[in-house]
C-alpha cells in the first residue's frame, strides 16, 4: 500500500513537471505567436485584430505570468490546448483528436505485433540456442540497423511502384468517406500495411535479441532444471518456467515503447505521407505553431507516463516479489 | 540377482566439446539396493554432482555423456538403461522412478508460481487421472508430511525461509512416490540446526515410505548419521566404497584417511585435524597413474605408472563387503593404519595416532 501511494506522488509530480516546462518553454523563446501570426497574414491586420488575438492566445499584457498559469491549468482540466496558429482558428485539441487515432492505431498494432512477434522467436530462439535457427538473428538484426527510412522507401519502391500491390501513401484512398464501410475500412487496412510492416521488421530485431538472451539466462536457472528433473513436458517448461520468468523485463521494455509509439514515428509518417501526429508535429515545428507543438508534446510526455502507469501495473500482476505483503 | 533400484556401469563424462575435453568422470560404477541410502563424498570439483546430473540425464552442455550404462528398475519392475531411452520414455520415468533434490534450495522454486502450483504440475503431468481438487489434496499432504502446514500452498517461495523452501522441494520430490531420491547437497546452503533437522525428517521419510537414496554430500560426518553404504569420490572415480560404518572406522585408501581426519570426531577424545596436503588434481591433465599419488603419504613406485581400479581389499576380514581402488592392497602391502579391522581397532584414537 506505500509503495502504491509513492508510485502515485512520483506520477503526479512527474506530470506537474512535465506539464509546466511545458507551460513556460514556449514563454521563454523569443517573439510571441501573435507576431508570427502577423508576419504570416503580412501586415493585413488591424490594432483591434491583434489586440484582440492577444487576449485569445492569452497573452495580453496586464495578467502576470503566474496568472498566465494558473488560467492554463483551469485550460488544461477543460481541455482546451489553445489555437493552432497554422491551422487558425482550430483549436488545437481538435487538431489532435483529428491525427491522433491514426498513429495510436496503426503504430499501436505494429508495436504489439512486433513486440509479440519477437517475444515468441526469442523465446523459441532461446530455447533451441546453438541450432541453425540462430541464423535469424543476424538477419532480423541486420534489418533494424539499416536506417528506418531506407527500408520504408524500398518497400514504397517495391510493393507500391514496381508491383504495384499496396498503396504507399496517405491512410485511405482519396476520395472516400470516411465511415465504418467495408470499403473505407478496406482502404485503410491496405494503406497501412506497409508502414506497418515496416514498423515491425525494423523493431523485432530488439524483442527477439533481449527475450533470447533472458531465454539463455533463465534457461540456467535451478527451478528450470528442476522442472526438467520433474518430467514436465518440454513446452510447459520452456513457456511455464522459462518465458514466463524470461519475459519479465520484456513487458517494461513494451511498456516504455508504447509511450513512445505518440512521438517515434515521426520518419514513417513523413516516408509515408500518413497524417498522422508524428506528420503534424513536424509540420507544427515547420510552421512555428507554438500552441500546436505545445499540445503535441503535451500528449507525448502524458503518454510515456501512462505507459509507464500501465507496466508497473502488470509488472505487479506479473511478478509476485514486486507485491507488499498485505 | 539382488534387488537393484539403480546400477550404474562405467559412466563416463566429458565436459567441452572439440578435441581436448576433460574428463570428469572416469568409468564409475555404483550400485544401489532397494531401500538403501548411499552416501556419496569428496572434495569439491570431484565429480559428485556431476555423477547426479548423469545419471539422471539433466546434465547441463557442454557435459557430455560419453560411455556407460544408468540401469534403472521402474515401478513395473523393468530394468531399463535410461541413456539409451527416447526423450518421451525418460519424460515419464522422471520424477515417478527417480526424484532429485538439488543443491540451492534458494533457486530451485519458480519464484513466479505459488508453492501449490508447484507441487501439482508434477502430479498434473504423471498423474493425468487425479482431478484438481485430489491434486490439491495430495499437495496439502505433502507439505503436512515435511511439517509445513497446508495454508503455506498459497504461498510464493520468496515468502518462505531458506529451510522451508528445501522442505517444499523434498515434498516435491516425493510427490509420486519415487524409488529413488537423489539429493545433490541439500542441506549445504542451510544452517547447522536446519540441517540436522532435514536429515531427520529425510531419514524418517526413508523409513516411512521405503524409498532409495543417494546422498551426495562433502560433509562425511554427516553421512555417517544417515547412510548405509559411503562412496568416497576422488578425480572423478570412486576410490573406496563400504558400509558406512566400517567406513568411517576403518578406512582403506589413503584418500579416505585423510578426508575423515580432515572433520572432528563427534565422540571420544579429541584430536589434530589433519587435512590432506596439497590439491585436487587438475583433471584436464591427467596422470598416467593414480590420481591422489601427489598427495599419498604411502605412495610406492608403481603408483605412478599404474591406475589403480576398484577391488576387494587385501584384508581378510573384509570379505567382499568392500572395495577399493588402491596399489597397496592390489600388492598387499597395506600400511597398519589403512588395515584396521575391528578386533585391532577399539578406539579412534588409534586411526589416527
Amino acid at each position: 500500500m506505500k509503495g502504491l501511494v509513492r508510485r502515485v506522488v512520483f506520477y503526479v509530480l512527474t506530470a506537474w513537471v512535465a506539464v509546466t516546462l511545458n507551460f513556460f518553454i514556449p514563454r521563454l523563446m523569443p517573439g510571441d505567436p501573435v507576431q508570427s501570426l502577423m508576419i504570416k497574414y503580412q501586415g493585413q491586420l488591424s490594432a483591434d485584430a491583434v489586440q484582440s488575438l492577444y487576449v485569445l492566445f492569452g497573452l495580453d499584457k496586464k495578467t502576470s505570468i503566474w496568472q498566465q498559469y494558473v488560467e492554463y491549468w483551469g485550460q488544461l482540466f477543460r481541455g482546451d490546448l489553445g489555437i493552432s496558429f497554422a491551422r487558425f482558428p482550430t483549436p488545437v485539441s481538435e487538431v489532435i483528436a483529428q491525427t491522433l487515432p491514426w498513429t495510436v492505431g496503426l503504430v499501436g498494432v505494429a508495436t504489439i505485433i512486433a513486440f509479440l512477434l519477437g517475444t515468441s522467436l526469442g523465446t523459441f530462439l532461446g530455447w533451441r540456442r546453438g541450432t541453425r535457427a540462430d541464423l535469424l538473428i543476424p538477419a532480423t538484426t541486420f534489418f533494424s540497423s539499416v536506417p528506418y527510412f531506407w527500408i520504408g522507401l524500398l518497400a514504397i519502391t517495391l510493393f507500391g511502384v514496381t508491383w504495384q500491390v499496396l498503396p504507399f501513401s496517405g491512410s485511405y484512398e482519396a476520395g472516400l468517406i470516411p465511415g465504418f464501410s467495408w470499403q473505407f475500412l478496406g482502404s485503410v487496412i491496405s494503406h497501412a500495411v506497409l508502414p506497418a510492416l515496416t514498423i515491425v521488421i525494423s523493431s523485432v530485431a530488439g524483442w527477439i535479441l533481449s527475450m533470447r538472451n533472458m531465454m539463455v539466462t533463465v534457461s540456467s536457472e535451478d527451478y528450470v532444471t528442476v522442472a526438467h528433473a520433474k518430467g514436465l513436458p518440454n513446452r510447459v517448461v520452456m513457456v511455464g518456467y522459462a518465458a514466463r520468468n524470461a519475459v519479465l523485463p520484456q513487458i517494461s521494455g513494451f511498456a516504455l515503447s508504447l509511450g513512445f509509439v505518440v512521438s517515434g514515428t515521426l520518419v514513417m509518417e513523413q516516408v509515408f505521407s500518413y497524417q498522422g501526429i508524428g506528420f503534424t508535429l513536424f509540420q507544427a515545428v515547420g510552421a512555428k505553431d507554438y500552441p500546436l507543438m505545445q499540445g503535441i508534446f503535451l500528449v507525448i510526455t502524458l503518454s510515456v507516463l501512462a505507459a509507464n502507469i500501465i507496466a508497473d501495473v502488470v509488472y505487479v500482476l506479473l511478478d509476485p516479489r514486486t507485491r507488499q505483503e498485505g | 540377482m539382488n534387488d537393484l533400484i539403480l546400477d550404474i556401469r562405467d559412466l563416463s563424462v566429458e565436459y567441452g566439446y572439440g578435441s581436448d575435453p576433460v574428463k570428469v568422470l572416469r568409468g564409475v560404477d555404483l550400485t544401489l539396493e532397494r531401500g538403501q541410502v548411499l552416501g556419496l563424498a569428496g572434495e569439491s570439483g570431484c565429480g559428485k554432482s556431476t555423477l547426479a546430473y548423469a545419471a539422471t540425464r539433466l546434465l547441463p552442455p557442454p557435459g557430455l555423456i560419453t560411455g556407460g550404462e544408468v540401469l534403472v528398475t521402474g515401478k513395473d519392475g523393468q530394468t531399463r538403461d535410461l541413456l539409451r531411452m527416447n526423450d518421451e520414455e525418460l519424460r515419464r520415468g522422471r520424477w515417478t522412478d527417480t526424484a532429485i533434490v538439488f543443491q540451492g534450495a534458494m533457486n530451485s522454486l519458480n519464484p513466479v508460481y505459488r508453492v501449490e502450483r508447484q507441487l501439482t504440475d508434477a502430479i498434473k503431468a504423471h498423474a493425468p487421472h487425479m482431478d484438481a481438487r485430489a491434486r490439491h489434496d495430495r499437495a496439502a499432504e505433502l507439505l503436512d508430511m515435511v511439517g509445513i502446514s497446508a495454508d503455506r500452498l498459497r504461498s510464493y517461495p520468496h515468502q518462505l525461509s531458506g529451510g522451508m523452501r528445501q522442505r517444499v522441494m523434498i515434498a516435491m520430490a516425493l510427490a509420486l512416490e519415487p524409488q529413488l531420491l537423489i539429493m545433490d547437497e541439500p542441506t549445504t546452503a542451510l544452517d547447522v540446526v536446519m540441517q540436522r533437522q532435514i536429515v531427520e525428517q529425510i531419514s524418517e521419510l526413508r523409513e516411512r515410505l521405503g524409498f532409495s537414496v543417494i546422498f551426495i554430500t562433502h560433509d562425511v560426518s554427516l553421512l555417517i548419521e544417515i547412510a548405509d553404504r559411503i562412496a568416497i569420490m576422488y578425480a572423478g572415480e570412486i576410490v573406496e566404497e563400504g558400509p558406512a560404518q566400517d567406513l568411517y572406522r576403518r578406512p582403506r585408501h589413503p584418500y579416505t584417511r585423510g578426508l575423515l581426519s580432515s572433520f572432528p570426531p563427534l565422540h571420544g577424545p579429541k584430536r589434530a585435524l589433519g587435512g590432506i596436503p596439497g590439491s585436487p588434481p587438475d583433471l584436464a591433465a591427467p596422470s598416467a597413474g593414480c590420481p591422489f599419488r601427489p598427495r599419498c603419504p604411502f605412495a610406492l613406485d608403481e603408483c605412478a605408472t599404474i591406475h589403480p581400479t576398484l577391488r576387494p581389499t587385501a584384508v581378510p576380514a573384509d570379505a567382499d563387503a568392500r572395495r577399493v581402488a588402491c596399489l597397496l592392497h592390489d600388492r598387499d602391502v597395506v600400511p597398519p593404519e589403512l588395515a584396521l579391522t575391528p578386533t585391532t581397532s577399539g578406539t579412534s584414537e588409534e586411526l589416527h595416532a
